[in-house]
């Protein structure tokens, strides 16, 4: 295992930039997950770092050593970077067994005790050795091939969308199952996702790529809660947005007065909540603001409550519990913590809040 | 590398349309009109006009009428009649033709023609619209009927629609296939373009004669291969969405059902039965001697070796062109993948006729040797390799290509372990279907085999010509065995024509 560390990298198919000056860092035994949209150059970024493809300019480097970039381009097959890409891509003409041992040494390539380690890593039973790759549902087609990537003992593994083509109740276990065996083979991962959940519920720190730039490299909780600037919040969760006048530290909103984050200059801002810090109460509650209820998403766990506010903005409200306002309601609405204000330039644009990354 | 081959391979699989052409250059417009424009070639037009036309109406109604009480009909068995419509493919139609003619000496005129043709080719056109009937969304005629439609209103407003272009591809490669024969037309002395090419050929040695004519043949054909190639653009049009339809309930023909039993039967009976039946009498009770057991298995031995070296000549051939098609997208592997099609879309006559000339012309220690007639199979069957190996490529993306690299394979290990066991597979089918192909054909056999060297259908030839029909069944029966299995892949590729 080896950390990674990419600089500058920049990459162009023709006339179209898809990665500009990227810098991205992973701590050795991380899972570091590359969040953005589709066509935000994320796969691109993953293949440069396999070495599929080469950069325009910029360096990758595996530990202390430089692979790509700097005049050198080692060839995929001698960096030892696992890959699994997005449906798995098994061998079809291959077992199992076949497609596991592919990468290992042809005297190894026999061993079946060798194959029965990965698959038990992997969360699989020994007894699919022997089958196809057809004959397997599309989460064990994933673990197999995570097995197959981890099989060599790769100094980085990289994961392509490997959840994205499975539905929603085999994705959460695969997920738990590709987590356990990365977190047990002490594997450096590079996972690419446009889910956000994924994002922040499986990386130890979460990389937002944005038109081919790296927007924002954080931990999961910072990233949710300080995203850099308004798209990034919105991209990583549900987010209430609200025009507002800062006034020491204190924002003044269509939600009443809020306390800020950190030191704000006081002025015109945008102020970022997130729907489950708004607490709703029967009306008729002292000092509270009143909203209307617009309508009601009922989920299980929890529901979405849409809100009209005094000043007809919407906004959205996350409530737990079953005790749930009926549409056309009036509740009164507190806001609990604090939120994140970003000030307003003079054309009305909000300012990012950190310098790019 | 690969470019190169494949340009190669597009050149020689043009060469005969540029043999053409440039001898029509070469002729002037006069020459031209003075071979060209004459009642004779008027007459030629007119018979083969005719015939096409007759014959592509022909199958489209036994076609469609089959296809219909196949898939979408209450008929008993009717997985037993979808393999006895097709199995008439296995048959040759020259084989076809004589097996009618030996029986029946008067079937030597147009009608005749017509029904030997029709009954050889009907399947062209049953295949594609079975397999589009079964494409079909039921749920669409369901719309139809909820929308208060009757039976034959769904069929001509709903299903007909979306039959059009099966029925069309069927009819054109029809039409094309009728253009090219030579063996079933001339046994039956119906004089038509290929017939009367070989004619001139063979009685004048006529060279400009013969080719002129070579060239209004070529002419007819591109103008049908063009319509193909539109319409085979569209052809999105019938392509159903994925997922398992429910199955259809049939409609069910009650009072009906003997009707439609007999007719199937008497389709199956005049187009499997009668041949059959023919070759059995003329194997068993007919005038002729013993079976020369000898002389079949040395044909039959050549045959198998000729097929084999062309099978794998031209799979090898096919090759580059059909990686190129799917893995360096563009027009320049378009342009050469359509080549390989253009070339094959020449009547084998014609094939034949231009590697003649060309061979004594410019390489007369080639002319009738063995490499000429594996090129002229390659020009003509091509387009059957090319598009296996590029279905087989397209089901190898360049995916498992990083995935074998990144766990550490090298280019060579990757080929052995990766490459080749994916696209053998595609690369045998393609070969087969050459291999099966070569063993029935005559045309170009017939022309440029070297001295010396008989073929199972030249053999039946020259018996069949010399009206010793019984020392010609033999020859029939192990080419009919061994197309046999042709028609299990061509069922599998019901929706395929000359274009994919």
């Amino acid at each position: 295992m080896s950390s990674l560390t990419v600089q500058a990298l920049t990459k162009a198919f023709g006339t179209t930039p898809v990665l500009t000056g990227v810098d991205l860092h992973v701590p050795e035994g991380s899972l570091t997950a590359l969040l953005g949209a589709s066509g935000c150059g994320k796969t691109t970024l993953l293949r440069l770092i396999a070495g599929f493809d080469d950069p325009d300019a910029g360096t990758v480097a595996l530990g202390d050593r430089i692979v790509a970039g700097e005049g050198r381009a080692v060839a995929a097959r001698r960096r030892g970077i696992g890959f699994v890409p997005q449906e798995g891509g098994l061998f079809p003409h291959l077992t199992v067994a076949g497609n596991i041992s592919f990468g290992l040494p042809r005297r190894q390539r026999r061993d079946g005790g060798r194959v029965r380690d990965l698959l038990e890593l992997v969360g699989l039973d020994a007894s699919l050795a022997d089958r196809s790759p057809h004959q397997l549902s599309g989460g064990q087609q994933q673990r197999v091939a995570l097995a197959r990537a981890l099989a060599p003992a790769p100094s980085l593994v990289l994961l392509d969308e490997p959840f994205s083509s499975l539905d929603a109740g085999l994705r959460e276990e695969t997920r738990q199952a590709v987590s356990a065996a990365l977190v047990a083979s002490g594997a450096t991962a590079v996972l690419v996702t446009h889910d956000q959940a994924e994002a922040l519920s499986m990386a130890d720190q979460v990389a937002v790529l944005r038109s081919g730039r790296l927007v924002q490299l954080t931990d999961p909780r910072t990233l949710y809660r300080s995203p850099r600037d308004l798209d990034v919040a919105a991209f990583v969760g549900e987010a209430v947005v609200l025009d507002a006048d800062v006034r020491g530290g204190t924002a003044h909103c269509a939600l009443g007065a809020v306390r800020c984050d950190g030191d704000v200059a006081d002025g015109p801002a945008r102020v970022l909540l997130r729907p489950e810090q708004l607490r709703l109460a029967p009306s008729g509650q002292a000092g509270a603001l009143v909203a209307r209820v617009h309508g009601v998403d009922f989920y299980g766990h929890d529901s979405r409550v849409r809100l009209v506010l005094s000043d007809g903005a919407t906004v959205n409200a996350r409530v737990d519990g079953a005790d749930l306002p009926a549409v056309g309601d009036d509740v009164a609405v507190t806001v609990r913590g604090t939120a994140l204000a970003f000030p307003v330039d003079a054309a009305g644009r909000s300012v990012p809040l950190q310098p790019s990354v | 590398m690969a470019l190169a081959l494949a340009v190669g391979v597009a050149a020689l699989a043009l060469l005969p349309l540029g043999y053409i052409a440039w001898y029509t250059a070469d002729l002037g417009w006069e020459g031209v009109r003075e071979l060209v424009l004459r009642p004779r070639v008027g007459e030629l037009l007119w018979n083969t006009t005719r015939l096409v036309l007759g014959t592509v109406i022909g199958c489209a109604v036994l076609g469609v009428g089959a296809a219909w009480l196949v898939e979408r009909s209450s008929v008993p068995a009717r997985r037993v009649w979808h393999v006895l419509l097709v199995a008439p493919l296995a048959v040759p139609a020259f084989v076809n033709s004589y097996a009618w003619i030996s029986l029946l000496p008067g079937l030597d005129t147009y009608a005749g023609a017509l029904l030997v043709v029709t009954l050889s080719y009907f399947p062209f056109v049953y295949l594609p619209v079975a397999a589009a009937f079964r494409g079909l969304d039921p749920a669409l005629e369901e719309t139809a009927r909820g929308l208060g439609l009757s039976s034959w209103a769904v069929f001509r407003r709903v299903q007909l629609p979306q039959l059009r272009v099966a029925l069309l591809g069927g009819g054109l490669l029809v039409a094309l296939h009728l253009l090219a024969e030579f063996g079933a037309l001339q046994m039956l002395r119906y004089p038509t373009f290929t017939t009367a090419i070989y004619d001139q050929y063979r009685a004048t040695f006529n060279g400009p004669g013969a080719t002129m004519l070579a060239g209004v043949l070529v002419l007819l054909c591109l103008g049908l291969l063009l319509a193909e190639i539109r319409l085979r653009g569209r052809r999105g049009y019938a392509r159903t969405a994925r997922g398992a339809a429910r199955p259809v309930r049939p409609v069910d023909l009650r009072g009906l059902t003997a009707p439609a039993l007999l007719a199937l039967a008497t389709l199956v009976g005049l187009a499997l039965v009668v041949p059959l039946a023919s070759l059995g009498y003329w194997m068993t009770g007919g005038r002729s001697a013993a079976v020369d057991w000898a002389a079949l298995s040395t044909t039959t031995g050549t045959t198998l070796a000729l097929a084999a070296a062309a099978a794998a000549v031209t799979t090898a051939m096919a090759l580059p062109t059909g990686w190129l098609a799917v893995r360096a997208r563009g027009r320049i592997s378009t342009l050469l993948e359509r080549s390989t099609y253009l070339g094959s879309s020449v009547p084998g006559i014609v094939v034949a006729l231009a590697l003649v000339t060309l061979s004594i012309r410019a390489t007369p220690w080639l002319y009738q040797t063995v490499p000429v007639l594996l090129a002229a199979y390659a020009i003509l069957f091509l387009p059957r390799a090319v598009v296996t190996v590029r279905s087989a490529v397209e089901q190898f993306p360049p995916l498992y290509d990083d995935v074998a690299a990144s766990l550490g394979s090298s280019a060579p290990d990757r080929l052995r372990r990766v490459t080749v066991p994916l696209l053998a597979p595609g690369i045998g089918a393609g070969a087969a279907l050459v291999f099966l192909a070569v063993v029935t054909e005559l045309t170009a056999t017939l022309l440029l085999a070297p001295t010396g060297t008989t073929t199972l259908a030249t053999a039946f030839w020259s018996a069949s010509s010399a009206l010793d029909y019984g020392s010609a069944a033999p020859y029939a029966v192990v080419m009919v065995l061994l197309s046999a299995p042709a028609t299990v892949l061509l069922s599998r590729d019901a929706r395929r024509g000359l274009t994919p």
